[in-house]
Order: C-alpha cells, then structure tokens, then sequence
C-alpha cells in the first residue's frame, strides 16, 4: 500500500529496532504458480527486497535443440509455456519459416491465427482464475475453468492433444480444420463476451478485489520498459507495444484489432488490459472463421520439413530411421548461413526465438527469449516495499509460468 | 530507419569498433569488438534518432572451431517509438573471457546477463549480481559451450549425489511395508526401538 511505501523510506535499515528476517516463499507454494522460490527480506509484512532463484525445471531445451533437426525440436516447445501450447508452436514456425525464407499458404496463416488466438484465450481465462484464486475470490476460477475446457476440446479435435499440441509445422498446419470445429468455434465466440461480462461482474465491482489490485505493485512506462517487460503486463504501464501490431506474422495484417493499454501501471490495470485484449481475441478469431480461404495448408516448398521423415523413404537404400534422421540433419540444401531473431505476442508476452545457422539441418545455436524468464527478473523492483500478500497479487498480475522460465 | 541504415551510421561514427556488417533475410547485425560496447550502445539507446529502448534479447553464441573470436554476446535492439531494429554481436575472445555490463543501460539485461555467465562462462564486469541462475551453485562447467558434451560427460551434480544418499537412507525404513506384510516392523517402530 501507498501509505507503507512512504514509511519504509523515512526508516532506514541501520534506523531499524530489530533485525530484518528473512522467509522463503516456494518453491512449493501454490500462489507462486510453479516452482518459484521467493526469498523475502521482511521488516514486519514490509519486503526490504526479494530475491527469486528459478531453475528448477530447467530441462536445456536450448542444448537439445542443437542435437536435433528443426522438425524434431517443435514439441519441445509444447513444453515452454505449457497453458498456452499452440502459441508457442507458432512462434518456432514462424522463426524456422523466416530462417528459411519459406512463404506460408494463406489458409495455413488464417488457422495459425485462429489457434494463436484461441492459446491467448485459454492462457488468460488460466490466468484469471488462478489470479482471482490467489487474492480470494474462488468463484471466478470455476467460471474460467468451464470455457477453457470448451477450448482445450476444441484442440483436441484439430490436433487429438490438449495441451501438448504440436499442430503446426514448418511451413504450415499439420491438418485442415474442419466444418464441425470452426461451427463450434463461432457458436463458442458468439457466447464468451457474455461469459467476460459474467467474470466482469463477479470480480470488477468487488471492493475486496479493488483494494487489493489498485495501486498495488505500480511500475511507471519507462521502468517497464527498461525492464525488458512485454505484453499485457508492459501495455498495463501504457506502453503501446504488442509485435502483432509491431512486427505483424501470419494473419494478423489482414484482421481488424485494437492493442488495449492502461494507464496507472499497477495489478488493477493489468488486469483490465488481459479483459479486454479477451475481448479483442474473440472478435479476431470471428473475422478468421469469416474470412478463411481454400486452398493449401502446407508450403510446397519445405517438403522434407513438414513431413520430417519424407526423405527418410525415398532414400531406400539405407532405410534405417535412424540414418534417415541423420541425413535429414545434414540436409544442407534448404539452410543458409546466418543468423535471425523473430518474436511472436504469445500470452504472456514476447517470445522471441533467435536462431543461428551454420546451413546444415539442426541449429547451430538456438536461443528461447521467454517472456516470463524476464517477468521473474522484474519481480524484486515490483515487489520492493509492498506487502507480503500483495506478492501473491504481484506474482499474479504479470503472469508468469515456470516451465518457459526454466526452458 | 533502415537497418542496414542505422549499422552505416555506427560503422560511421565507430570505424575501429565495426568488425564487419552482415544481413540474412533482412535482418542486418553489426559485429563490434567488445571495448567500447557500453559507450556504443548507450549512445544507441539515448541517440534521439536511434532510441532503441527495448532489449529485445541478449544471449552468447560459442563458435568453437568456427571463427578465430570464439564466443560473441548478441544484444538484439528494438525501438518502440521509432519501430525499428538492429542486431549488434560483441566478439569476446576466449583467453578474455569478460565483457561490460549493459545493466546500466537496460535494467532487463540483469537476468539475461545472469543466463548468459550460467551457460557460457562470459563474464559480466560490473554486474550487480553475477550468480548462475538455472543451474545449480556449484556446477561445474557451462552446459551450452561447443566442447560440454550433450549427456553431461557422465558425471553426477555434487547435489543430486546428496539427494541419492538421502533417500538410501530413508529407504531402510519400509513406511508403507505395513500394509503388504502386517507383521514386518514399520519404520515408526524401529525409531521408537531406538529411542
């Protein structure tokens, strides 16, 4: 709260009667959303600083990557940000496909579009009911849990997973969508703004959730941005920045959409950019199904990617699978020497893959920038000053997920 | 601004500093030698005609074998006003295995920078914090480094043999054994016995 920030400023530590103390938070905390751990330097509930330490779940996918051809590390990405698979699997489709200068159908980019949005709404409908769940409204997660249900079966019938998808690939969509799915899909997006406007009632007239998300862990546009902050939690400053708008991949040119932003910076504001950026998503995913043209999913030109082990039959005198995946590594036809970076507006924020290439088949480096990675980093500025429950809202607020953290 | 543009300009002002200036699919990348890297992209950041505001990403790359500077640290700049970008890869030799700190410049870069030391061993002079980040205190070596081998080279982290012992020795006593075997001791027992 405001009140204690100021007096936090007029006692110095050397002033202090007492020692501070020093708790951990996490790593099996549930408000940390993962395996987090905070170590809070107390003076009373007042944090003099925090310091995360992440890792837990660091797998090396960057060093995996470098041992496996550009197909094979796809469903490691499944694996970054977990709630929000599809988005992920994008991102690396795009950044793989600007690597090799391969140009995707348009109906592959429409359904990209179409599952991106989708993977923006069940990250935010994840995010809001763990975020109500954690300052103390139980309801909401229920209610958010119903509609994220609707769309993780609406993955399970384009690609048979839920969460760990897959679904597109280099140079497209790994199946057409069919009539059945998009009909459900407009009927799901003609219902969901009533069912924002049901979240919008249980939670924004509540003084209980205003007073624990107004002017709570406030972050000014400069600091945000100096941060590295990207984003819902970065436009909750007022920083009109999205890469959709930015750095505009697949459908995005061609659909009618607004980038919501705040202006006060704090939990409250934050949340209002993720309510509406819902809203946003909904009317994208309408005009997608509206305006889906026929024709090819995949391009003609990245053959040997889309299906990995296509070369693997045609080369028949040594048909081992593994010699096939061999060969197809050293495959040197398609790749150039050098190296790009290209980012996508995943969920969370940001997510940027930079690539560089020696011009065989498996990346010479691979480089995850993850959103959340940063996020955890901006946590001591945030939380420096507040309140020990507004950790809990903090944490919440700029939406974090361990498993693209750690990578 | 154009970034093939904006990489002219620096080689303009910064001639000695400029390695070379390389483009793939558009994106251009300035490779600098490491001196004077903080003055230059400072300057970069506060220029009113540059303002590259955002880091986008900052990471190492080890060429082991490939080039004669071994580990570069790419900083992939972003201008949020302006909308455009530029690549600058700082070439860090490996018998000098540090460079400055850009935390000054960008307070995003601590964590990167963090990640960075983790993984490949370059160090970051006048950070504030030089930790590793996801590997445990007390790795040995840097996991993304050409010559780590990918399996780990066979051996065990210190901490994870900790753990193994641990729970040797809390497998002597069987907790659930009582529900297959009612008449073995449990370990509860055992403790008491000892008591």
């Amino acid at each position: 709260m405001p009140e204690n920030k100021t007096d936090l400023k007029e006692t110095t530590r050397e002033e202090m009667a007492y020692e501070p103390y020093t708790i951990a938070m996490g790593p099996q905390h549930p408000a940390t959303h993962g395996v987090l751990k905070l170590d809070l330097e107390l003076d009373g509930e007042t944090i003099l600083d925090c310091k995360p330490t992440v890792g837990f779940l660091h797998r090396g996918v960057e060093k995996l990557a470098e041992n496996m051809s550009y197909a094979q590390t796809l469903p490691l990405t499944d694996r970054l940000d977990y709630i929000a698979s599809m988005a992920n699997n994008v991102a690396y489709s795009i950044a793989v496909e600007k690597l090799l200068g391969i140009e995707v159908p348009l109906r592959a980019k429409y359904i990209r579009t179409i599952v991106m949005e989708m993977a923006r709404l069940t990250g935010h409908l994840l995010w809001l009911a763990t975020h109500a769940l954690d300052i103390g409204a139980m309801t909401v997660f229920l209610y958010c849990f119903r509609e994220r249900e609707n769309l993780l079966d609406m993955f399970e019938e384009i690609c048979g997973a839920r969460l760990t998808t897959s679904y597109t690939c280099i140079g497209g969509v790994r199946q057409d969508v069919t009539g059945h799915f998009l009909e459900s899909l407009y009927s799901f997006t003609e219902d969901f703004p009533s069912k924002i406007a049901e979240y919008e009632t249980l939670i924004d007239k509540n003084r209980i959730w205003l007073k624990r998300t107004q002017g709570v862990g406030v972050v000014s546009a400069e600091d945000a941005v100096s941060l590295g902050l990207t984003g819902p939690t970065l436009r909750g400053s007022g920083v009109e920045y999205d890469v959709r708008k930015h750095m505009p991949y697949d459908a995005y040119p061609y659909v009618d959409f607004e980038v919501p932003v705040g202006s006060k910076g704090d939990v409250y504001d934050r949340y209002r950019c993720r309510m509406e950026e819902m809203h946003q998503s909904n009317s994208i995913i309408r005009q997608c199904i509206e305006a889906l043209p026929k024709g090819p999913i995949r391009a003609p030109d990245a053959p040997d990617l889309v299906m990995p082990y296509a070369r693997q039959k045609r080369v028949v005198a040594d048909a081992t699978f593994a010699s096939g995946v061999i060969k197809l590594m050293e495959d040197t036809e398609h790749f150039i020497e050098g190296d790009v970076y290209v980012s996508a507006e995943v969920p969370k924020g940001e997510l940027g893959f930079y690539f560089v290439s020696d011009g065989r088949g498996v990346p010479y480096r691979m480089h995850i920038r993850s959103p959340s990675y940063i996020h955890i980093g901006a946590l001591p500025f945030l939380c420096k000053g507040q309140m020990v429950a507004d950790v809990i809202a903090i944490i919440g607020s700029v939406d974090v997920v361990l498993g693209e953290c750690d990578r | 601004m154009e970034s093939l543009e904006i990489a002219k300009k620096i080689q303009e002002k910064y001639p000695d500093e400029v390695v070379s200036i390389s483009e793939t699919r558009g994106q251009v990348s300035v490779i600098l030698t490491k001196d004077r890297i903080v003055e230059i992209l400072r300057w970069l950041h506060d220029d009113p005609t540059f303002q590259f505001n955002h880091l986008a990403d900052l990471c190492g790359v080890d060429y082991l074998g490939k080039k004669e500077v071994r580990f570069e640290v790419v900083y992939n700049l972003y201008s949020i006003p302006l909308r455009h970008s530029i690549r600058i890869r700082a070439q860090v030799p490996e018998d000098d295995c540090s460079i400055e700190s850009v935390t000054g410049i960008w307070m995003g870069a601590n964590w990167h920078e963090r990640e960075c030391y983790d993984l490949f061993g370059i160090e970051f002079m006048n950070h504030p914090d030089l930790r590793r980040i996801l590997l445990p205190e007390g790795w040995e070596g840097h996991p993304l480094r050409k010559d780590y081998p990918l399996d780990g080279g066979g051996k065990n982290w210190s901490g994870y043999d900790e753990v193994v012992e641990k729970a040797k020795k809390l497998s002597q006593y069987d907790f659930y054994g009582i529900y297959q075997d009612p008449t073995k001791k449990t370990g509860l027992e055992d403790a008491r016995e000892q008591d």
